[in-house]
């Protein structure tokens, strides 16, 4: 129990970023044509906003479900790493149904904070860091998509642009870091371009469009620029 | 829009399968250096080519929608937070868009 509510406190700057930013995805998905209970329904199942991002795209654009599957596959692919990291941090007690639960809530953020935990991670400790990113994923895409059809016009489609500042806050801090990653980055952006403006190139959808460019500009930042073994893994435990 | 419930299913079970598959059966680390190196880069690729430009076109309006986007560069350049960003790009495609349409 302790462990748990030690969980609960580490999640709340989580939560509280979360709201803010489901917020926006909530009005991002009522302007792209769903209504409030769909946009919830997409949060309550996913916990993921670029991953959601792509799959509202996906659906107001009338995709493929094969796209829809390959683009999440590929946006979410990430989570992967992140799930074989956090197998290694996580206690005996973590059982494989524990495991089947609460592996659902791996995101960026929640997973940050799992890895920086001393010693190892326990479930009861795990669950309670998920509570307050799940309220706050929630509430917010509720709030996001009810005002969303309150709001005027203008003012929602401004607001279009909210989820893709958020993008840009989380790359340029590492794009302006690391001289790689910003060569990678600008070469996605470049293929981008292209795909778009490109004659006979536009006809492929941009949920294809989003994995050609990060598949491709990926491979070739891997290929050129092989990052270096992480230093902070926590083997020390081991 | 097709239907709503099997786009929903097919994210929901291709996501879910991403995060808990791993978690489930890996025991060792990823060694090849390729792999890791491309799955690192993928969260970053994937962002970019979403956002631009796609960007351009979010609001209905292209001169405020690229004031936005300056705006949230030179915020994120500068360090501010994912809230502040979204918010203050939003607020200038807002007034730019409008003083546009006056």
């Amino acid at each position: 129990m302790k462990e748990f509510l030690q969980g609960i406190r580490d999640g709340s700057a989580i939560g509280i970023g979360y709201l803010s930013v489901s917020f926006t995805f909530g009005i991002a998905a009522v302007s792209c044509g769903l209504d409030w209970w769909q946009a919830f329904m997409v949060s309550f199942m996913n916990l993921t906003s670029a991953g959601q991002f792509a799959g509202i795209t996906i659906m107001a654009s009338v995709g493929t479900y094969f796209e829809m599957a390959a683009s999440q596959f590929i946006i979410n692919l990430r989570y992967a790493l992140m799930s074989i990291s956090l197998s290694q941090k996580v206690d005996r007690q973590f059982t494989f149904p524990k495991k089947l639960v609460l592996g659902f809530a791996v995101t960026d953020e929640i997973f940050a904070v799992a890895m920086s935990r001393q010693g190892e991670v326990g479930s009861a400790y795990f669950a309670g860091l998920t509570v307050l990113p799940l309220l706050g994923w929630n509430l917010g895409t509720l709030a996001g998509a009810v005002l969303g059809d309150i709001l005027p016009g203008n003012i929602v489609s401004a607001l279009g642009l909210a989820i893709y500042g958020m993008f840009i806050a989380i790359v340029v801090p590492v794009v302006k870091e690391d001289k790689h990653m910003r060569l990678v980055v600008l070469l996605a952006l470049l293929l981008s371009f292209c795909l778009y403006y490109l004659p006979g190139l536009k006809k492929i959808s941009s949920g294809f469009a989003i994995i050609l460019c990060s598949v491709a500009a990926s491979a070739v930042g891997a290929w050129l620029f092989p990052v270096e073994e992480e230093a902070q893994e926590g083997d020390v435990n081991g | 829009m097709k239907n709503f419930w099997i786009y929903l299913a097919v994210m929901f079970a291709v996501t879910y399968l991403v995060r808990v598959v791993p978690f489930v059966i890996f025991r060792e680390k990823i060694k090849n250096r390729y792999v890791r190196s491309f799955l690192a880069y993928i969260p970053y690729t994937v962002l970019g080519a979403m956002t631009f430009p796609a960007v351009f076109y979010a609001t209905g309006s292209v001169p405020g929608a690229v004031a936005g986007v300056v705006v949230a560069l030179i915020l994120a350049y500068r360090g501010k937070g994912l809230f502040p960003v979204a918010v203050f790009a939003s607020f200038t495609a807002f007034i730019v868009s409008f003083i546009i349409s006056l």
